[in-house]
């Protein structure tokens, strides 16, 4: 997943699952069952997992462009410069 | 978010989170409902007022209990506990009370109900004082939430007495 994609998973994955809570509960009051604010919540928790848990290739549309391995030769490696110590006095 | 494992966990945090917050508030709607139940008993006999072989005095009573217990129960009530408790004075205790009857009711058509009876548990003092006393039976039930806090309440009858000698 690149990086919109794991902001967008996490915010879907929020609102889906307060989306769902919310119904849940006026839903249960409304038909005075318990059982069924249960089962709405049961089910939005099902659904945001199969949305937002495996990595859907619609995560995937930005992905990094990492910089090609011929171009990459053609440049200077970088060098490890060694640091310098300063004692303390 | 980056791998599988973070973002199952991360959901699985979260729909806890937001599931405690569910049962909150359907605890917290309880607090909308009107509640009025009522109830009656009467003596129909007192059956047996004697002295036990250990000196504590002990009565067996036919009850006819009436009551209506629906109004208690709402979308978040998983069951209502009711008891029959008698309640008086004695010279060793400032307050008695000796559970007569009791029962489970575990939906809102059990909950009006006539039922005449014996008392299903045994009536004795701690001592020799129930000759003429004066009692109250008390209903006193426990309404247990789905989630939530236990509600316990009561209705008072006073006015109730046993005779005067053993029979």
């Amino acid at each position: 997943m690149d990086w919109q994609g794991q902001k967008v998973v996490e915010q879907l994955m929020q609102i889906l699952l307060v989306i769902s809570g919310v119904v849940a509960v006026v839903v249960g009051y409304a038909t005075e069952s318990f059982r069924t604010m249960m089962l709405i919540y049961a089910g939005g928790v099902v659904l945001a997992t199969l949305v937002t848990v495996p990595n859907w290739p619609f995560y995937n549309r930005h992905p990094l462009e990492w910089l090609d391995p011929s171009e990459a030769e053609k440049h200077a490696k970088p060098q490890v410069v060694a640091k310098k110590r300063f004692s303390k006095k | 978010m980056h791998s599988f494992g973070y973002r199952a966990n991360a959901l699985l945090t979260f729909s806890v989170t937001a599931l405690a917050f569910i049962c909150a508030i359907a605890s917290f709607s309880d607090k909308f409902s009107n509640q009025n139940p009522s109830a009656e008993i009467q003596i129909l006999n007192i059956n047996r007022l004697k002295k036990q072989s250990y000196g504590n005095d002990e009565v067996s009573l036919t009850l006819d209990i009436s009551a209506d217990l629906q109004s208690l129960f709402t979308w978040n009530t998983k069951q209502v506990f009711a008891f029959v408790a008698a309640e008086y004075e004695s010279p060793m205790n400032s307050l008695n009370q000796v559970s007569l009857w009791d029962v489970i009711i575990p939906d809102k058509e059990h909950a009006k109900f006539r039922i005449q009876t014996s008392n299903k548990y045994r009536f004795i003092d701690q001592g020799h004082n129930l000759r003429g006393k004066e009692f109250n039976l008390t209903l006193h039930w426990h309404v247990m939430p789905k989630t939530g806090k236990m509600l316990a309440d009561k209705i008072v009858m006073p006015g109730y007495s046993l005779p005067d000698a053993y029979k």
